[in-house]
């Protein structure tokens, strides 16, 4: 509470319960929970006629995509999602340039990530995975049948998840450039904070549509 | 609100440790054949203790007061929920498939 007097853009006519950093944190959460269920409902749709297609009528999601590459930037997320715990306690001890530096690697984590992503995406609508067909034969040779519904499902999860990532790229790089400026200290970080809760929330989202689209 | 978490920090690196070792226990669960509710409970058990881990402590939620972690984890709760409700179309749906499709390929289903 006594951090509002410190803002120099405080009006303090009544007492506010919520703090501009609280408020600021509230609000992100507010919005983060919003996002779940955006996802939940997209997975739950995904399940819902993943289980009501059967198993001739789905298919198998590892035959079309590899695990590999996927678990790969799982860890990529994971690296970015622990650079920003990071970057955030440097700041917290007042260490503007290692901040500075940490949030850099998060953001090359994120772009690491989306370029993986398009790579990804390139390499599946090359072999016939589009929103409309499937492959004839999985990427590895094994015979598929009928046309279903996974193509659109994929795309829509993994790419609002990417525009997610996207959104938090540019998210990222406009603190970075507040720090590099020096708007942040150890007394005035909450920003730093709320951005670190947005970028690892797009983590734990990744987590379950990793598990849910590539794994099952 | 809650200003406790910020002089006392988690060790993030166990934390990342932990993360590491549950992808690769994931990896290595989801890849060999076997039933499919098995291996869905195993990969979902495994992936919730994931988001819990992140959320706990690379969000502080775990550092939070109380009701915040009680309002986030409201809409996880709604969307178990949403699944639940799913179930009936879900399983009409199969049937209807089963109906029409050969006896071969209805074995098949069960199966799995």
């Amino acid at each position: 509470m006594e951090q509002a007097t410190t803002l120099d853009h405080t009006e303090d006519v009544y007492e506010p319960s919520l703090t501009p950093d609280s408020l600021g944190k509230l609000g992100m959460w507010i919005f983060l929970i919003g996002d779940t269920m955006s996802f939940g409902a997209l997975l739950a749709a995904y399940a819902a006629l993943r289980a009501g297609a059967g198993v001739i009528g789905w298919v198998p999601p590892s035959e079309i995509l590899g695990i590999n590459l996927t678990a790969g930037m799982t860890f990529l997320l994971i690296c970015s999602s622990v650079t920003m715990v990071k970057a955030l306690e440097s700041i917290q001890k007042g260490n503007v340039s290692r901040m500075c530096t940490f949030l850099g690697l998060t953001i090359l984590g994120g772009v690491i990530f989306l370029g993986l992503q398009a790579y990804e995406w390139t390499h599946l609508i090359k072999h016939g995975l589009t929103l409309t067909d499937i492959p004839e034969h999985g990427l590895k040779g094994g015979a598929i049948s009928g046309s279903n519904l996974f193509g659109p499902t994929f795309y829509a999860i993994t790419g609002f998840h990417g525009l997610h990532v996207t959104g938090g790229v540019i998210y990222l790089i406009v603190i970075l450039i507040h720090g590099l400026r020096g708007r942040y200290t150890a007394e005035f970080n909450h920003e730093v904070e709320i951005v670190g809760l947005y970028w690892h929330f797009v983590d734990l989202i990744w987590i379950m549509v990793f598990t849910f689209i590539y794994l099952l | 609100m809650a200003q406790n978490g910020h002089n006392e920090h988690p060790k993030y690196m166990l934390i990342f440790l932990y993360l590491f070792i549950l992808t690769a226990i994931e990896v290595g669960v989801a890849i060999p054949e076997y039933s499919i509710v098995i291996k869905g409970i195993l990969l979902i058990g495994l992936a919730c203790g994931k988001a819990i881990l992140v959320a706990a402590y690379f969000m502080h939620l775990k550092f939070e007061k109380g009701i915040l972690a009680a309002i986030v984890i409201t809409p996880f709760l709604i969307c178990v929920f949403l699944v639940i409700m799913l179930m009936p179309d879900i399983t009409m749906d199969s049937r209807l498939n089963a109906i029409e499709k050969p006896a071969a390929e209805v074995v098949d289903t069960t199966q799995r």
